[in-house]
Parts: C-alpha cells; structure tokens; sequence
C-alpha cells in the first residue's frame, strides 16, 4: 500500500541523509523504525507526506505516486495520511474539540471551518475518538492546559479523524514520561489493530526506545547511515544486529 | 451498538458568549453603516480622490536639497531638542505621579484615583492641543513645544511607571520596610532596581514617539520643523514641502535606530 | 537624610553611568540655551497661565450643538477610518510576516508599512487636505494610512512570533491554505490582534480629534476655531468633551477585549470589573 522505491534525501549536496531507501508497509499493524540520532529516520517519515522534499526517488501511496504531485494534489493526499508529532504540536489557544476537527480541515472549506460548521458525523466521531483516547468530557478545555500524555492523545485522535490510510509518527513518546510512553503505545498499538471500534490503520512509528520497539511494534527496521540495514520482526533483532545499527556496546546493558 | 442516538451538538461558545459577541458585532457594524451615512464626503471628491492624490506627488518632484542647509536643518535640531527635553521634564514630572497612583506605594484610594485621573487627562489631551494652550501662554516657540511634549507624555510614562511599580514584587520591599529603612529608601533600593530596565524602556519608546510629534508642534507655532513646513505649504512650494518630509522621515528613522541599538546594549 | 541616600545609590554606580548623567546635565543646559528658553519667558508666562486659566473656567457649554457635531464627525472618522484601516492592514501584515512569505512578498509590504507609520498623521491629514479638499474624506484616509503603519507593524511582529509546529501539524492534514491561516496562524494570534485592532480604535479616536486643526474634519476644527477666538471658556468645554469620549472610549476597548479573549458574556462583564483588584479600577487602556 505504501511504496518506497530508492528515497534519497541530502540536505548538503554531496551529503546524503538517506541513501536509496526501499520500503514496502501494507497493513502490518506497527512497523518501528529504529536507528541512532541523525541516520535519517525523522526525515525518512516526513519524506512520506513531504513535509520534507525527497531529493529522488518515488514513494507510492495506495499507487499514487507523491513525488511530483502538484500542490493541490499532494495537499489532498495528504488527507490520507495522518501524522502524530514528537511535540504533539496541537494549536494551544483552540479546545481539544478544535484540535480534534482540525483533523478534517482537509474535507471542509475553508469558510465553513472558520464557522466551525462540521458535518454532524465529523463531530459524533469526534466525541467517539475522544472515549476512545480517554479524554471524554475534555472537549471544551484548552489544548494548552493539558498535561504531556493528554496532549498526545489529543494529537493521536487528530491524527485519526482523518481516517488516513496510514499513520505516521515522529517520535512520539520521546517527550513522555516513561509509564506515559507506554500507555501512547498501547493506544497506537490498540488503533493499529482497529481495537478501539475502526478500521485497522498501519502505523509507522520512527522512534529511538528499543525496548518499546519491540515490545509494541510488529516488524522493526533498523536504519544506520541513511540505509536500511535490518528489516524484520522483533524477535529476530539480535544483539550483534543492534550493534551493527548503533555501534558500541555498552549501551546494551 | 445499534440503538440511534441523536448525533451530538458541539458548541465553541456557550449561550450567554455567543450573545454578547453577536451583539458587538452587531455594534460594529451597525457604527460603521451609520458613520457612512451620515459623514459627510462629497462623492466626486472621493472619486477625484486617487488622480489629485497623484498630482501632489509629482509635482513635490525633484526634492529641493538645496533648501535644506538654510531653511531645514536648525529647526529639524530644534525638533529633535524638543523631544529630548520635552521627554526628559515629563519623566521628571511622571515619577511622582506614577508613585502616587501606585496602589502600593500608595495605599490612600482618593489619591490614587486623582493621580490616575490627571494621568488620563495628560494622554487624552493630544500634543498639538497641549501646543495650542503654551502658545498662548507663552508665546511661539520651542518652549511651548517642549512644555506641550512633556505635559503629554507626562500621562503616558506615569501610567506604564505605575503599572510597573505595582507589578513589582512585595518581597523585598516588605524586608526593607521591616529593618526600619525610610521610606525614600525603601524606594530607591527596593522599588527602583526592580522598575528601573522597564523604566529606561518607557523612556527610550516615548522618545521615538515624541521626535515624530514634535516635528508637527510647529505647524501651530511650537518650533521646530513643523514652522518650516507650515510656511512652505502656505507658498505652495511642493519641493520644498518634499525635502522637508524627507528630512523628518530621515530623522524618525535614525530615532529608532537610535532607539533600537541602545535597546540592543543597555537593556 | 534623603540626599545622603541619594548620594550613596550615584556613588554605587559604575564610573560610566555617572558619565552618563553628567552628559545628561549638559545636554539638559546646551538644548536650553538653544532654545532660548530665559528667565524671564518663564516668568511672564506664569502671569498669562493665570489669566490663561482663569479665563477658561468655568466652562462654556452654551455652543453644544456645534460640539456635538464636531464630536459626532470625529467618531464617524475613528470608526471608518479604523475599519478602513484594519481590513487594509490584515492582509499586509500577513504579507509583511518574514517567516511566512518569501522575500519578494515581505520586503514590499513591510516598506509599505514604514512609509505609512513613519509620518504624523497630521502631516499625513495636511497632504490629504490639499489632495482631496477639506472636510472628513481627508481625516478617514489619513488615519487609515496611520492605521496600516501602526497596526500593520503590530500584526507582523505578532504573526513573527507564532511556533511554526502548530503550522505544520495543520499542513500535515492537508488544510487548504486559507484553513491553514485560520486554523494555524490566526488562534496563535488573535488575542494579541483583538488588543492592536481595540488599541488602534483608541488611538484614532485621539487623532481624530485632532486633524481638524488642519482642516480634515471633526471636533479639531472647532477647537482651533475657539482658540483663535479667544473663547478659551468653550475651549475648556470642548477639552473636557474630548477627554470624556475618550475615555468612554477605553472602557469600551477593555470591554470588547474582555469578551472576545476573556470569553466574558453580558453576565460576567460586570463582574470581572470588579473583582478586579477588590476596589473599583479605571479601566484604562494602553496608551
């Protein structure tokens, strides 16, 4: 369903961040990206609704291809694809309600928005979402007043309320709190699996905790100097395949 | 789940708000429809309006330099001394204003209310009014414009002074009051170090502000550039107006230049 | 006692702050003497505030319904000109916004900018006056040029400050670009926007009570008139006229900010006022 075919990315000429990247996600549940800091990985996932330009190669989306769209096509494709952020990056002065329809700005005009005139299915899937992440009778508060974890599950629905074809996640627990990070695991893990009433959503979480990796995620893909360099499931990440994605060992125990 | 309920009703804004803003919208626009209505604009001068706003421009061009070293440059220094000082009395003068309408340096309502009340007035009153009155009083000149800059500005810095002495924090000024220290002390060791960035802030803004007011005093007599303007646009001479305008242009950007690298270095 | 404190907080300071006062001091006396500000100016003027003042109380109301006017046709120049102003000065604040236009967008439009604050909007009113004739068409355009520098100005800082996250998280939805400044610039901002455009009103409100002076209409008209008459005692009433509306002025200003960023309705307007503080306040404006 989604296609990467040799994604390259240099942000100096001459030096590339991500070199000739082939990648196939169709519906497994999560797929975690792994990999030390600056090998790629964030701009690997913001390659994939263009938030940064690839400099080659073509990324598939459900077969349209997205390098090269115009920009009103790739403004509409990004509809498909819905994005949770390191910093949650939510709007602080709107309500968690408002952050949550942001999510079908892409569906909406732009004069019914400003109006805050949502269709009423967008607005019982709004109330539904917010039970879902366990944040009912928040929809009125202001998005600043929340707490870490609240505000990232407020970015999770957003993210959801676009009923994407596929998920992306920018690190999004590296701001949490350890118990935190796991419990926005386990509603990424519960909404990949269409737990919590839905359809099931691939997501692709691009993050640095190993252990949350493989306990959450179905298949791990370690990236190490712009490559790929392990593409598999959980069990088969060994400690000499660690080694070899982050170099050192010390670290490991 | 298959029992239909009614969808939910999402509101950003309770009854009561929705009310009230309608209503100021409504307000609004009710004020502007009314004000069209009845200003009284003669419509072909509004059409004429965009073409003899063109003609004035062409015909201030060349800007006439060469008036500028006899005509323009002492009274542009003139307004710029007015600025200065006119800024530097009304900081004098809004010190014991701005003290007195400090809730907490000043703990007696009445006073408070009348300190306020003078400060409102000072603002209210605009500088070209202040100007009118000291030239009557005292006769034309940059007296009258310095005395016009400082009675007005005198509201602007009292108020903002204010607010800042009592935003201050009580901390210290409760440890000073409770050794014993008079109270002028208190004031120029508690409150002072505490208002003084914000202080020299205010000053440095009202400044900027003031050398672009002072340069239209003279248009009433005040000194400054504005007599020079007054006089070439009462002989019609376009050119010269234009020099003039870029001379005062000149000298409100260099303000604020000024203004923002001491910003930059001293606060 | 006290100048022995004040002695010891200029003894305290660093060598250069004390330069800096003495600077201060002569350019206190150089400004003066090029004034020509003597003694005796001083004096004589004394002796005609005097008589100034006393002439001027108590005042004069009996001319109303010329004040009334003047005072209804600088309204009429406030609101037009601020609504003129502020539908001008949206769009090109946004334009002057560095961090979301390109360069061939901002440097026009903040140079547009520029040239509209940089003169006074009695200069401004004058040149309008002899463009387009005497009378209000003058003073509104004259404002509304002032209103896009000022509050033009003040919208771009504003948007310049906005964290770009909360804008990609927007475009990352796929929001068509009007949503994108409606859903991701303009909350960030608003709060700020609803105290410049209320700010702006106020400060045309003043102005309009002033460009009559120069003949572009309103209550400035008027008071130049009386002046001249020497009816200082209706010049004391058209004073405390203007002081009055401009004060009522400031209290509505706090008011529309109350409930568009306080969320206040009719019922907790009043209420706020005065909680405020425990006493009752001057709900005051910045200047």
């Amino acid at each position: 369903m989604l296609r990467i075919r040799q994604l390259s990315k240099s942000y100096v000429p001459g030096k590339p961040v991500l070199s000739g990247i082939d990648l196939d996600v169709a519906g497994e549940d999560i797929t975690a990206i792994i990999g030390p800091s600056g090998t790629g990985k964030s701009t690997l996932i913001r390659c994939i609704n263009r938030l940064v330009e690839p400099s080659a190669g073509s990324i598939e989306l459900e077969g349209e291809e997205l390098v090269g769209l115009s920009r009103q096509g790739l403004r509409l494709a990004r509809r498909r694809i819905g994005m949770v952020f390191q910093e949650y990056n939510l709007v602080e002065r709107l309500t968690v309600m408002e952050n949550l329809l942001s999510g079908r700005l892409g569906y909406v005009s732009a004069w019914r928005a400003w109006r805050r005139k949502f269709a009423p299915a967008d607005i019982a899937r709004a109330f539904e979402l917010l039970e879902i992440v366990g944040l009912s009778g928040f929809a009125q508060q202001r998005a600043d007043s929340l707490s870490g974890g609240q505000r990232q599950r407020v970015g999770i629905a957003r993210a959801v309320m676009q009923r994407p074809a596929v998920l992306l996640a920018d690190e999004p627990t590296s701001s949490l709190d350890p118990k935190t990070s796991v419990e926005i695991m386990q509603l990424l893990a519960d909404i990949a699996q269409g737990r919590r009433g839905g359809d099931r959503i691939p997501v692709i979480i691009n993050m640095h905790d190993v252990e949350l990796a493989k306990r959450f995620a179905q298949r791990i893909v370690g990236m190490s100097g712009g490559r790929v360099v392990f593409d598999g499931a959980p069990a088969a990440l060994s400690s000499d395949i660690l080694k070899a994605i982050y170099g050192g060992e010390d670290w490991l125990h | 789940m298959t029992e239909a309920l009614p969808s939910p009703v999402w509101r950003r804004f309770s009854g009561a708000q929705r009310l009230t803003r309608f209503a100021v919208y409504l307000a609004m626009v009710l004020a502007i429809v009314l004000s069209l209505r009845t200003v009284e604009i003669i419509p072909e001068f509004l059409a004429d309006a965009p073409e003899q706003v063109v003609d004035l421009l062409t015909r201030m061009w060349p800007l006439d330099f060469a008036y500028y070293p006899r005509g323009v440059h002492d009274a542009l220094m003139e307004t710029v001394h007015i600025a200065s000082l006119g800024t530097l009395l009304a900081l004098v003068l809004a010190v014991p204003v701005g003290l007195l309408a400090a809730n907490n340096v000043c703990p007696w309502l009445p006073i408070n209310l009348a300190a306020k009340l003078v400060l409102v007035s000072s603002r209210s009153v605009n500088s070209l009014v202040w100007a009118l009155l000291f030239v009557g009083i005292f006769g034309p000149g940059a007296l009258a414009g310095t005395l016009a800059i400082a009675f007005r500005s005198v509201g602007f810095v009292g108020k903002l002074l204010g607010e800042a002495l009592e935003e201050s924090a009580r901390g210290p000024i409760e440890a000073l009051s409770a050794t014993g220290a008079p109270w002028i002390s208190v004031l120029s060791f508690g409150y002072w170090p505490q208002v003084k960035p914000a202080f020299w802030s205010i000053a440095l803004f009202r400044w900027d502000i003031n050398v672009r007011e002072s340069a239209v005093l003279g248009l009433v007599g005040a000194g400054g550039i504005g007599m020079a303007l007054d006089s070439a646009l009462n002989l019609f001479q376009w050119t010269r107006v234009a020099v003039i305008l870029f001379a005062i242009f000149a000298i409100v950007i260099l303000a604020e230049i000024v203004v923002t690298v001491v910003r930059k270095r001293l606060l | 006692m006290s100048s022995g404190n004040v002695g010891r907080v200029l003894s305290g300071a660093p060598a250069w702050h004390r330069a800096g006062w003495l600077l201060l001091a002569a350019y206190v006396v150089y400004a003066a003497a090029q004034m020509d500000v003597s003694a005796e100016r001083v004096a004589s003027g004394w002796h005609n505030a005097a008589h100034f003042f006393g002439r001027m109380f108590p005042p004069n109301f009996s001319r109303w319904e010329l004040l009334v006017k003047g005072l209804r046709e600088s309204l009429e120049i406030a609101v037009l000109s601020s609504a003129l102003g502020i539908l001008f000065a949206l769009p090109i604040g946004l334009l002057s916004a560095r961090n979301l236009m390109p360069a061939w967008v901002s440097w026009p439009a903040r140079l547009l900018v520029v040239l509209a604050r940089s003169f006074h909007p009695v200069i401004v009113a004058i040149l309008f006056v002899k463009a387009v004739g005497f009378g209000a068409l003058a003073g509104i355009l004259a404002l509304t040029v002032a209103s896009v520098g000022f509050a033009g100005k003040l919208f771009a800082e504003a948007i310049e400050e906005i964290s770009l996250k909360q804008v990609e998280a927007i475009r990352a939805t796929g929001a068509p670009f009007m949503s994108l400044i409606g859903f991701g610039v303009l909350p960030q901002v608003f709060a700020r926007f609803i105290g410049f455009c209320t700010y702006q009103l106020d400060s045309n409100l003043r102005n309009s009570t002033m460009v009559g002076i120069v003949g572009a209409g309103g209550i400035g008209g008027t008071l130049f008139a009386a002046f001249q008459r020497f009816d200082y005692d209706y010049v004391c009433a058209i004073l405390i006229s203007i002081i009055v509306l401009i004060m009522i002025g400031e209290v509505l200003a706090t008011g529309i900010r109350a409930i568009f960023i306080d969320g206040a309705s009719f019922a907790t307007l009043f209420r706020r006022e005065r909680r405020a503080g425990g006493q009752l306040r001057l709900a005051v404006a910045d200047d």
